[in-house]
């Protein structure tokens, strides 16, 4: 493992937040396609 | 019958939802790939740069996010335009299905520019005018998120974001000179430019084009989901208002 | 045209509304902020421009709901469309009336609170300058968001949310403006760029917001 020195905290905060955020993006995009796909599915039979 | 191929057939709902589901599994693995492995390089195996040591790392993240950010109002601007013009319905939603993104892809760069600000410049936030002109495109994405949302009448909906979008163009842009105007800069030029003499050297500049190539391909992909998702929902719509009719 | 902002004018003066609480406002403002702040002028006289601006900017925005609001209500924005003045008429009228209204005043109104704000007198004249040329921008700008939100209930805070954004240019250059005049400095550009703005709105804008006025009474 590569150690990044002093600025290690800012590296892995900068990665954790964006994948948090771009993560949770796609997460919520996702559900929100399965639940309109399910509820289409229902209206349509 | 035989239709006169044209581009715009794609933008046909019908039309839209097959060639887009045949390319979505191929966007997301694009997606995957290219950023998996342009963050991997770039965090594991380029060396420290001189000036700012390892946190020169955060620009993987940093800059592609910036990238789409940008564009992705740009897109909606396009979009926007095609749909007043052209009255394709696609055009209007995928317009709508960026937006998150571009709100996402803002925040992202604002807070990944303000934890690489602090050991650089040592402050988290200056009034800079990169800095403020990436915050108040945060604000014109707030504003044109909420107005989607407050409208129920989906084609007026379309209609109201479409010109807010091309006035609020104008605006962000006269916003962006005016904060050059009101305060000199800290930030760095382009780290990518045409001009070879601006850029940064070929070690860091590989997996950053990795890495925004993915973050492309990660940009359609969703877009594409939100879109399929839109008109998923306004053919449910319909379905519920003509069931009520009935 | 110009009956409409007659009787825009009209209304605002017997409702008590246009004139006096916009001016209000920007007293109020004027006194809470060195309440805020404290005292000392040193603090206040760099500020008191920017301030000054702040509290014209929001007492026009205070003010904007009820450009189209009132006459959506009782009927008279559907009158308008079918009228012979086209909507870009309308649109116009409506702007002007409401500069008319607030704008002005407040214009006229801002270099009087300097004092308050301990703004030497030699800025005084550059502030209602910089008033002049930028507050027709905020009323212009405010009526393309206030056509935009006209058919929403609970629009206002949206309002402000589309608005204040579409300010930032109007409220860099004039602040800058006012700012510059209050200190010496050379204030060619920010001028020129005040000016042009404020031009380019109101040669612009009304097609907005006429256009935007067509979708929300179709």
């Amino acid at each position: 493992m590569i150690d990044f020195g002093r600025y290690a905290f800012d590296i892995w905060l900068s990665y954790g937040l964006s994948a948090t955020l771009i993560g949770g993006l796609v997460i919520w995009s996702l559900a929100e396609a399965r639940t309109m796909r399910r509820r289409l599915r229902e209206r349509e039979e | 019958m035989t239709a006169r191929r044209s581009i715009w057939d794609l933008a046909n709902p019908r039309r839209f939802m097959g060639w887009s589901g045949a390319a979505l599994p191929w966007a997301w693995t694009l997606a995957t790939l290219l950023s998996a492995t342009g963050l991997t390089w770039g965090l594991f195996f380029t060396p420290e740069d001189f000036r700012m040591g390892h946190s020169v790392k955060i620009i993987y993240v940093h800059v592609p996010s910036a990238f789409l950010a940008i564009n992705a109002w740009m897109m909606m601007l396009v979009a926007s335009l095609i749909w007043l013009v052209r009255r394709h319905h696609v055009s209007a939603l995928a317009a709508r299905a960026a937006a998150p993104v571009g709100l996402v892809m803002t925040a992202v760069a604002l807070a990944t520019g303000a934890i690489w600000g602090k050991p650089m410049w040592g402050t988290y936030w200056a009034f800079d005018p990169r800095l403020t002109s990436f915050l108040i495109l945060f604000l014109f994405y707030l504003g044109y998120v909420a107005l989607w949302q407050a409208i129920e009448n989906p084609d007026a909906a379309a209609d109201l974001t479409s010109i807010l979008c091309l006035v609020g163009s104008v605006f962000a842009l006269l916003s962006r000179y005016a904060a050059q105007f009101w305060s000199q800069g800290l930030h760095q030029g382009a780290s990518l430019s045409l001009d070879a003499q601006e850029n940064i050297s070929d070690v860091f500049w590989f997996p950053l084009v990795l890495t925004m190539a993915g973050f492309v391909a990660l940009f359609v992909a969703l877009v594409l989901l939100r879109t399929r998702t839109h008109i998923r929902r306004r053919r449910l719509h319909s379905l519920s208002l003509k069931a009520r009719l009935a | 045209m110009i009956a409409l902002i007659l009787r825009d004018l009209r209304l605002a003066i017997r409702a008590g509304g246009g004139f006096g609480q916009g001016l209000a406002f920007l007293l109020i403002l004027a006194t809470l902020i060195p309440l805020a702040v404290g005292p000392r002028a040193d603090l206040l006289a760099p500020v008191a421009p920017g301030v000054l601006w702040l509290g014209a900017l929001l007492a026009s925005l205070l003010s904007l709901d009820r450009v189209f609001a009132l006459d959506l209500e009782d009927g008279s924005l559907d009158l308008l469309a079918t009228s012979p003045v086209p909507a870009e008429g309308v649109a116009l009228a409506k702007a002007a009336a409401h500069w008319l209204t607030t704008g002005l005043p407040l214009t006229l109104a801002a270099p009087a609170l300097g004092p308050l704000l301990s703004l030497p007198a030699s800025a005084l004249p550059w502030l209602a300058l910089s008033l002049l040329l930028g507050t027709p921008a905020l009323s212009f700008i405010g009526t393309f968001g206030a056509g935009l939100t006209v058919g929403l209930k609970r629009g206002s805070l949206l309002l402000s949310l589309l608005v204040l954004p579409l300010y930032i240019p109007t409220l860099v250059f004039g602040a800058e403006l006012a700012r510059r005049g209050a200190t010496g400095l050379p204030l060619l550009t920010p001028l020129a760029l005040s000016g042009g703005i404020t031009l380019g709105c109101i040669a612009v804008l009304p097609f907005a917001t006429a256009a935007v006025l067509r979708v929300n009474l179709r």
